[in-house]
């Protein structure tokens, strides 16, 4: 049971008429990296929502650490930290007193330190005491996410952590991803493109038309698509890494 | 409590970096208080009798319109946190939901009693004279602020409800209207019937009423009760829809 850090039975959610969710279960292991897969508008963020307590279910059960995210609201909050779509930054505070404002609001010790440490890894030092508002799209969402790591939370939830980053953002944000897990967390990221998830989910389920389609690891799930769609696929990081190759020739002229 | 006051801090530094919404705020009201009291002070003065001091007889229309625009700026903060995602983040961290929406209320209240301050600052300067005792300008400050917090309240709702950043604004439009069909720059027995109609049964004229006999040292008769009804009634019945709209934002 304590096995898993995120279960979900039956979930079901209804905006007025419109059936988003329509029975979605899946669950995610403690210490995983576990990526939900959809295009626009299948449900994902209403999801991740639900699961973060900002939003109720209508049908199904849920729990994150093995409180109810309906009836023990308070405790899974204390186990998480959710960064949702677009980069929530506190544009007139500083990167430093972004990091300081919810080192306090979560009761860390010595939250001067701890901003310190997160710049640090988070390659913001020299950006410290510039306004938010004035960073760039990268910039602000390694920001959001170091904000999420305050307080070590067991499972950490992103929103389509890549979303409207160019390559080199994205590769940025992938390395943070990937280091975060190797420390233990729980990671449940959405996403709409299967690189991505490739890249860094060992499990990986596609939310399609309110329910959950395929779930499983990449060489399972390799293993459903027809040949002609793998290559597809299979071209797009080519199409990065020409990009990416061009932009580290420019940089090391 | 304690994340109130780290909120409450957030965002008070959001307003000491960028003291122009406080001048913005306190500007208008000036100038139209300097109009009065130059451009219609000497026949106003001319009508109401020679004993009267012009200046104490407007400021308090004066203070309940830089109160309507300061407001203002409170519905502004709590849609920017709606649109950019703060509220989403402090809602799925373990603090008291409340304190989020308290930290922006109180954030209301002394931004406002600053403006409130620079404005009677501005007013002595022009001639505003006061013997009003402690106990008159406590009460003079506790209408002020349950003011203030009504119309906070009414702020709330489209800060969070509205679909743009000027929608979130423009309810405080009619409100800061509402002295110029009240008692506060003329008395309403010179109006047209309708007009003195209205102005006689909206909270402007009781308040501006109220505070004009307190800080003049004249009696207040039941009219403080009334202009302490409308401030409760509207704190109230914004509240309940203030709380409603809270609950259902993410
Ligand atoms: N508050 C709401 N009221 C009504 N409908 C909503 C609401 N929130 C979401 N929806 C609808 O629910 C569906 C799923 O939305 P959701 O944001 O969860 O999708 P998503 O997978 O995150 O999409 P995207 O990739 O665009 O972020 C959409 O059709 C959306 O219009
Ligand atoms: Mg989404």
């Amino acid at each position: 049971m304590m096995e898993n850090a995120i279960s979900v039975k039956g979930l079901t959610k209804s905006f007025k008429d419109v059936e988003v969710l329509k029975g979605v279960d899946f669950e995610v292991r403690r210490g995983e990296i576990f990526a939900l897969l959809g295009s626009n508008g299948a449900g994902k963020t209403t999801t991740v929502n639900i699961l973060a307590t900002l939003l109720r279910q209508s049908g199904g059960v849920a729990s994150v650490c093995g409180f109810d995210v309906e009836k023990q609201p308070d405790e899974v909050r204390k186990s998480i930290s959710m960064t949702g779509q677009f980069a929530a930054v506190d544009g007139i505070l500083t990167g430093r007193e972004n990091l300081i404002l919810i080192a306090r609001l979560r009761g860390v010790e010595n939250p001067a330190k701890l901003a310190d440490d997160l710049l640090d890894q988070f390659s913001l030092t020299d950006a410290a005491n510039k306004r938010a508002a004035t960073y760039s799209g990268g910039m602000a969402r390694r920001l959001d996410i170091a904000m999420s790591l305050v307080g070590a939370p067991k499972v950490i939830f992103l929103d389509e952590p890549t979303t409207g980053l160019d390559p080199e953002g994205r590769q940025e944000v992938w390395k943070t991803i990937k280091a975060l897990a190797k420390g233990g967390t729980t990671i449940m990221l959405t996403t709409q493109y299967l690189e991505e998830a490739e890249q860094l989910a060992g499990r990986i389920a596609i939310l399609h038309d309110g329910r959950i389609i395929a779930n499983g690891t990449l060489a399972e799930l390799k293993k459903l698509f027809p040949p002609a769609k793998v290559e597809y696929v299979e071209k797009q990081p080519s199409l990065e890494e020409i990009f990416l190759a061009i932009i580290g020739q420019k940089e090391s002229a | 409590m304690k994340s109130t006051g780290i909120l409450f801090g957030r965002l008070m530094r959001h307003i000491l970096r960028s003291p122009d919404t406080i001048i913005t705020v306190a500007i208008t009201p000036i100038a139209i208080m300097l109009m009065f009291v130059y451009v219609f002070g000497g026949a106003m003065k001319s009508s109401l009798g020679d004993n009267v001091n012009y200046v104490n007889y407007q400021l308090p229309g004066v203070l309940l319109m830089a109160i309507a625009s300061g407001i203002a700026y409170t519905a502004v903060r709590m849609y920017g946190d709606k649109t950019q995602g703060m509220f989403s983040r402090f809602n799925s961290m373990p603090i008291r939901r409340s304190s989020v929406l308290w930290a922006h209320v109180l954030t209301s209240l002394a931004a406002n009693m600053i403006t409130i301050a620079l404005i009677f600052l501005v007013a002595l300067l022009l001639g505003f004279r006061s013997s009003a005792g402690i106990l008159s300008w406590l009460a003079v400050a506790g209408i002020l602020l349950l003011f203030t917090l009504a119309l906070t309240w009414v702020a709330v709702i489209p800060g969070l409800k509205a679909k743009s950043m000027d929608g979130a604004s423009a309810f405080s439009y009619p409100l800061i209207f509402l002295p110029f069909l009240s008692s506060a720059f003329v008395p309403a027995k010179t109006m047209p019937v309708g007009l003195r109609a209205f102005a006689e049964h909206q909270p402007a004229t009781s308040i501006v009423d109220t505070l004009r006999a307190l800080l003049n040292c004249e009696p207040v008769g039941n009219g403080i009760w009334v202009a302490l009804a409308w401030c409760v009634g509207i704190s109230a019945v914004a509240w309940f829809f203030a709380m409603r709209a809270y609950r259902r934002v993410k």
